[in-house]
């Protein structure tokens, strides 16, 4: 089953020259698969992810995300897909630092309206996934920024989302606590969640099953 | 063309429904309150400001409804039924006489229930003792009267007796006198230097609100006066007490019946008038210092409406991570606004309790009866609510305006 699928997709940033920073992309993901797209600096990776996880409408093709076609929905629709169906991981982890590890990983279901105490059961239940039951209570100031990183891999699956995306998730990362993102990346694929990874690293996009390379927001293989 | 079709069939066929992102009305209020439980110090600065508005208006209106009371209070005990006759005052401020016909004729009156004539004797002066040279009288004067006066003004005794028939001369002292001659108890012996005899003091009266210059009296009666001091009979200072109902009425008749030949000379008043005054003064400063606890409750609003744009600047990177997790824009706003709101909610509660402790420690001081009108503390508080929500909505639009990417980009 698809999962997601691009046809053609632009995006162009208004302005004095207007940026075209993704040209035409043409792309599909497979349930259960686990994919890179790597690219250097520039060259389009975050505006594609952002494209990808219905976070931005593209400026013309077609996104077609989870069965739904993106460019079509309202912003509405758009919110309930990234709520119900959609899992991002960011480089710069992106945790509300007031709260515990645990009360970070339940946010992910906040917008869902289901009761607090069934998304902390689901929150625990992800963090054990992500190897960080241990340190839940804490807050998230205390912990080193792999256990972050780590917290924040738990949001985007606490949900069980038809897909997630991750931003240059090592990107802040020293090589060791990387590889173990990477682990864990790698195990939860293997239990069954598909995976987009947007990297500049050799070693990441190694590690997945395939990858795309892009350069000036165009796909060269 | 076939792609076309393709669409609409997916479109009625095989698309799922996409499930509706919510946000519990219960999970509103902690994730509305984040903001301010990470910056605390800033919470409670900028809910100051509001409470500093409403502690004022809540204090202003407090104050001034408090002594109001209290000046209601003591109109009402005293009446508003009460009137003075006189004729004038001469240049040196001594009372002119009436013609001695005056009090039996505004008895005649309908309407009157008592009238109590007074004449005050120029030519005498009270003393503690016959030692202290003449002249050092201290604006004390000696008043001439009769047992009305007591009934007519509704006074009542600190101590001893009102005037009665007597061996000896008798003098009651007004409050004033007794309290600038330094008499403080009663004795078979207590005498006073009066027009130069021996007065013995037979009793100290309670003060007297609607008739100051009775406690700046000594009152004697109308037989001591003339026996001792050459009183001619005619009463200077007439008090009329009156039916409540036809005070204007036998107000208006006051003057000719007094003093027939020359009626344009007399000088009819109405001593609560002073009073009401007092409480009209009151009001129109109240509305002034409430005025001024508006702009500061407005120098509050725009406060947290200052410290809400700068929160929202801030925390750009989170609203992109919510967006992210699934808020709408309406839940973005939502969030905002209840931070406003609870501040402004703290502020108003605040406000209420700092100016409800200013009205108890006045009336308190004042001893004035605690009078908060709940309006004041419904109004405070609702005011408060209110500010909130208007300095908070427009940061709440700003955040749910800025698109999830850009929130996203935001580095830190
Ligand atoms: N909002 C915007 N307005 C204008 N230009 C933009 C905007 N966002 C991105 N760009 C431009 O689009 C191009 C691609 O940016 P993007 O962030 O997608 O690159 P990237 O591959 O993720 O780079 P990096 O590895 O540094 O994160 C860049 O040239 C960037 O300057
Ligand atoms: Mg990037």
């Amino acid at each position: 089953m698809t999962v997601l699928e691009l046809r053609d997709v632009r995006k162009v940033y208004p302005g004095e020259p207007p940026v075209e920073s993704v040209r035409g992309v043409n792309l599909a993901v497979e349930a259960g698969e686990m994919i890179a797209i790597r690219g250097a600096s520039g060259s389009g990776k975050s505006t594609l992810l952002h494209l990808m996880a219905g976070l931005d409408r593209p400026t013309s093709g077609s996104v077609r995300l989870d069965g739904q076609r993106v460019e079509v929905l309202t912003d509405l629709q758009l919110a309930g897909l990234r709520a119900w169906r959609v899992g991002v991981v960011f480089q710069q982890f992106f945790l509300l630092e007031a709260l515990t590890a645990v009360e970070n990983v339940a946010s992910g279901l906040l917008y869902r309206g289901i009761p607090a105490r069934q998304r902390r059961a689901a929150a625990v239940e992800a963090l054990e996934r992500v190897g960080l039951a241990h340190r839940m209570r804490h807050k998230v100031t205390k912990l080193s920024g792999g256990e972050r990183q780590r917290v924040a891999i738990a949001r985007a699956v606490v949900g069980r989302p038809a897909i997630v995306f991750a931003d240059e998730p090592t990107g802040n990362l020293d090589s060791a606590k990387g590889g173990e993102i990477l682990s864990i990346m790698r195990e939860l694929n293997e239990e069954g969640t598909t995976l987009v990874v947007v990297t500049h690293e050799e070693r990441v996009a190694a590690a997945c099953q395939r990858f795309i390379e892009i350069r000036d927001g165009v796909v060269v293989s | 063309m076939s792609d076309v079709l393709q669409d609409e069939k997916d479109a009625v066929g095989t698309r799922p429904q996409i499930k509706r992102s919510r946000l519990r009305l219960y999970d509103l209020i902690p994730t509305g309150t984040l903001g301010l439980r990470t910056r605390r110090t800033r919470a409670v600065l900028s809910a100051l400001g509001i409470a500093i508005g409403i502690a004022s208006m809540v204090a202003v209106l407090g104050v001034t409804h408090s002594s109001e009371s209290h000046l209601l209070a003591q109109l009402d005990r005293l009446g508003t039924n009460l009137l003075t006759v006189v004729n004038g005052d001469d240049l040196g401020g001594t009372e002119v006489a009436l013609p001695a016909t005056a009090a039996p004729m505004l008895r005649r009156i309908s309407g009157v229930l008592a009238v109590a004539p007074t004449a005050q004797i120029s030519t005498a002066r009270v003393y503690r003792n016959d030692q202290i040279p003449t002249g050092q009288t201290g604006g004390l004067a000696v008043r001439a009267t009769d047992a009305s006066l007591l009934d007519t003004l509704q006074g009542s005794l600190k101590l001893g007796r009102f005037l009665t028939v007597a061996d000896a001369p008798v003098t009651v002292l007004g409050h004033d006198v007794a309290r600038q001659l330094g008499i403080v108890r009663l004795d078979a012996g207590t005498r006073v230097w009066l027009g130069g005899h021996w007065f013995t003091v037979a009793g100290i009266l309670d003060p007297f609100t609607l008739a100051p210059e009775v406690d700046r009296s000594a009152l004697i009666s109308f037989a001591a006066a003339k026996d001792l001091l050459g009183y001619d009979g005619a009463p200077s200072r007439i008090y009329v007490r009156t039916d409540p109902d036809q005070v204007t009425q036998v107000a208006d008749l006051l003057a000719h019946t007094a003093n027939p030949a020359n009626s344009f000379q007399v000088k009819a008043s109405r001593p609560s008038d002073a009073l009401t005054a007092q409480i009209a003064v009151k009001q129109s400063s109240g509305a002034l210092f409430l005025g001024l606890g508006a702009i500061a409750l407005l120098v509050g609003a725009i406060g947290i409406a200052n410290v809400m744009v700068i929160s929202v600047l801030e925390r750009r990177a989170e609203i992109g991570l919510r967006r992210t997790l699934g808020a709408t824009r309406v839940h973005i706003a939502a969030q905002f606004l209840t931070e406003s709101l609870v501040l402004s909610a703290l502020g108003g509660f605040g406000g209420v309790l700092i100016g409800s402790g200013v009205t108890v420690g006045m009336a308190m001081a004042q001893d004035w009866g605690i009078a908060i009108p709940p309006v004041a503390i419904g109004g405070g508080f609702g005011v408060a609510i209110v500010s909130g929500v208007l300095a908070g909505l427009y940061p709440a639009m700003r955040a749910a305006a800025l698109s999830p990417t850009d929130a996203l980009r935001t580095t830190g």
